[in-house]
């Protein structure tokens, strides 16, 4: 019985915090869809038969399909269609980079907004967690083994998909927490580490298992899976060592990688009184580059009690790769944007009359240098090019060095026949995941350096099917 | 969760204890650290591998009481568990090639020492070995040094044992007499380390520390244990925790152990008084 469609121009809003409370606190920025908003909104979806909006999500949720059931008021069918395609729905409705998937290619966005997709997703998923009371089943067991290396966005999403179709399966985490970049990298008030949880507890129920405190490469070998019986490996082994600049002063104390700041905020939970892990708190902030997990440093150390927090950005705001909505909220707690400005030098107490001030050693200020874009580069994006005599001095406490990982390097080094490209991704094969080692897969951050979680999904489900074709051929 | 399987007070301030983890004492090698988190609000911290047992699947540590963490650990006895330990990290210490040797060890940083002396002696290497601490109360693994070294040397700062004296007076004499090593090893404070690498160097005998900077993950992830080593940013946890004395910068790397010193501190002190509420 098609209704006649909401023919509003604008996405519902989605409630969030006052920005002068929120920027004091850690709890969740946005606050979701109500049922009546989230009905509405499902009204403004068209139903379109080629389905644009499915091109666009990287795990292929069958999404008008489900945005029909919650305009039928069915929320549990409607998570029922996403579960089929995704299995961190409540993860993805937050974090995925909508604007440039699935709401990219919505026909509503020609002219006016997309249908509000992203929030629909977490609308969904929520309803579903504070409603559903069915458990988790695990399929009929068909007698394979996989092991999953890693227990961020695609581990979660290989493993799922393998456990649905009867595979027995082992993550392995080096951490002591499952979640991966999930749990170390996104904050809490972007996504409650308790969303997070109830995912991974979900996989467990399904026949996952869990095995934290084991690093693949040090406390076992991929060639000891094999040997242990497992049939097929999936590496989801995630970004490793953070970038530096390479200019002076980065050694200085206060000087962070984004993954040590937020480390220490996420996993090891510094941001909540008397907790054991020290991080500097207060004071002034810069935070170096533009991505998602620059906004998430910079937003955090204002969490933490910094007076000021700068973001610089050695481009304009145009070319920011972070989410724009990030960006919005950034801007809307106070966060000053340092745009075509680079960092040449860090610079650092010294107190050449006592060599015992404890200040010593520690950051004082951050050097940088005006910018201006030139022509575009191959990639199409204009050169940042530095403008000669225009250094400047901002007076910082804390400096967070935001640019960039290398894939993680243990496994590479450990695994014969493995094999990895010049900035040490692992090779694999596009359409498979299958990497230079017989029965060894590959995906996410570990194969093409950081990158989206939902992309990281994407590459989990790609190699979880491919894993399945595999075994199911072999029989 | 891993069960301390006995646990041994070495002297006031450092303690030595086995913990079962099987699939860890398998794979260890002297050189490697491991990360331990004691219960579940817990820091992470590493501690380089003391020993371990393949056939009883234990590995030791030895450690000093410094911080609320070593504090916490400190309280826990035989048959309590901590709640995550996980390793072999960091790559083993080289022993190739190497016939002569001089294993240089201060304070608690013999502890990490011993392995490497133990299994050059073991080899039929040519073992020196010279260990040094503050005072007498302080020594650890004398006889486990001596019984695996060809020449062995202890030193105290104020010399209530052994000779008095730092542990560079008798390695300068050893190599001004015209004696040559392939190598020496040196664990140990910084400072320490720094002035062995220094007296190394004059003798042009290559030179291998080991260093234990603030870790958080260990994996390769965070970057926090980053070093300068040839001019290079190099990461303890997966290029080290052994570099080439020669191309650290020992003193930035001094630097960069203060920038919690003042937490640590705090947080220990905190800690102790928790204890002693507690004993009240």
């Amino acid at each position: 019985m098609p209704t006649i469609p909401n023919m509003k121009m604008n996405k519902n809003d989605m409630k969030v915090q006052d920005p002068s409370v929120r920027a004091h606190n850690f709890d969740e920025v946005a606050l979701g869809y109500d049922e009546a908003t989230a009905i509405d909104e499902a009204k403004r979806c068209l139903n379109c038969i080629n389905s644009p909006c499915v091109q666009g999500c990287p795990v292929k949720i069958h999404i008008p399909a489900f945005i029909q059931k919650v305009r039928e008021c069915d929320f549990e069918g409607a998570y029922q269609i996403i579960a089929n395609s995704s299995n961190l729905p409540a993860v993805c409705g937050r974090v995925c980079p909508q604007e440039t998937q699935c709401e990219q290619k919505c026909v509503r966005g020609i002219k006016g907004e997309p249908v509000g997709i992203g929030r629909l997703e977490r609308f969904v998923a929520d309803w579903h967690s504070s409603h559903s009371t069915e458990k988790e089943r695990c399929a009929e067991p068909n007698g394979h083994r996989v092991a999953v290396i890693g227990s961020g966005p695609s581990g979660l999403t290989c493993a799922g998909d393998l456990a649905k179709k009867g595979y027995s399966v082992t993550i392995f985490e080096a951490l002591h927490t499952a979640g991966g970049v999930l749990v170390y990298g996104i904050p809490e008030f972007r996504l409650p580490k308790a969303i997070v949880q109830k995912e991974i507890d979900k996989l467990i129920g399904m026949g996952v298992e869990i095995k934290t405190n084991v690093i693949i490469g040090k406390t076992l070998t991929i060639d000891e899976l094999f040997a242990d019986g497992y049939e097929a490996v999936f590496i989801g082994s995630g970004a490793g060592l953070p970038n530096f600049m390479g200019i002076p002063g980065e050694q200085l104390n206060g000087v962070y990688s984004a993954n040590e700041f937020l480390t220490r905020s996420n996993l090891m939970k510094a941001y909540k009184e008397k907790m054991v892990t020290p991080i500097m708190k207060g004071g002034k902030v810069a935070v170096v580059g533009g991505g998602n997990v620059a906004m998430d440093a910079a937003r955090t150390a204002l969490r933490l009690g910094a007076e000021k927090v700068y973001i610089v950005y050695r481009r304009s705001m145009e070319e920011l790769p972070a989410r724009k909505e990030e960006v919005h909220h950034a801007e809307e707690e106070g966060i000053e944007f340092k745009l075509l400005c680079n960092p040449v030098e860090i610079i650092g107490y010294k107190n050449e009359n006592d060599k015992n001030d404890p200040k010593n050693g520690f950051v004082r200020a951050i050097k940088c240098i005006k910018m201006e874009l030139g022509e575009p580069d191959e990639r199409g994006r204009r050169k940042p090019i530095p403008i000669a005599g225009s250094e400047f001095e901002l007076e910082v406490d804390t400096v967070v060095m935001s640019i960039g990982t290398s894939p993680n390097p243990l496994i590479k080094s450990t695994t014969i026949g493995l094999e990895t490209n010049s900035r040490g991704g692992i090779i694999i094969e596009e359409n498979t995941g299958k990497t230079t080692k017989d029965r060894v897969y590959a995906g996410g951050d570990a194969v093409t350096g950081a990158a989206t979680v939902i992309s990281a999904m994407g590459a989990g489900k790609l190699a979880g099917q491919a894993i399945d074709e595999f075994l199911m051929k072999k029989i | 969760m891993f069960k301390i399987v006995s646990k041994k007070i070495l002297n006031p301030t450092v303690m030595e204890m086995d913990i079962d983890a099987p699939l860890i004492a398998k794979k260890a090698e002297p050189g490697q650290f491991i990360i331990l988190r004691v219960d579940d609000d817990g820091e992470r911290i590493p501690l380089t591998v003391a020993g371990f047992d393949r056939e009883a699947g234990t590995v030791k540590i030895i450690f000093q009481i410094v911080g609320a963490t070593t504090e916490i650990l400190s309280h826990k006895n035989e048959g309590d568990y901590i709640q995550d330990f996980v390793g072999p990290l960091g790559i083993p210490t080289e022993t190739d090639g190497i016939q002569n040797v001089c294993v240089v060890g201060g304070g608690v940083g013999c502890a990490i020492a011993f392995p490497v002396t133990q299994k050059l002696f073991k080899l039929g290497k040519n073992v020196t070995s010279i260990i040094g601490f503050r005072s007498k109360d302080l020594i650890i693994l004398e006889d486990e040094f001596k019984s695996n070294s060809n020449e062995f040397y202890l030193m105290t700062d104020d010399g209530s044992a052994g000779q008095m004296g730092n542990v560079c007076v008798p390695l300068e004499k050893i190599l001004s007499s015209g004696k040559k090593f392939d190598k020496i090893i040196a664990i140990g404070p910084l400072v320490m380390m720094k002035f062995v690498v220094q007296t190394a160097k004059k003798y042009n005998i290559p030179c291998t520390v080991s260093m234990n900077p603030i870790m958080i993950d260990g994996t390769g992830m965070c970057g926090c244990c980053r070093l300068t080593v040839g001019g290079k940013i190099k990461f303890a946890c997966v290029d080290g925790p052994d570099f080439n004395g020669y191309e650290v910068d020992f003193d930035e790397a001094i630097q960069r152990n203060k920038m919690y010193q003042e937490f640590e501190k705090k947080a220990r002190e905190e800690t102790c008084n928790l204890f002693k509420a507690e004993v009240k």
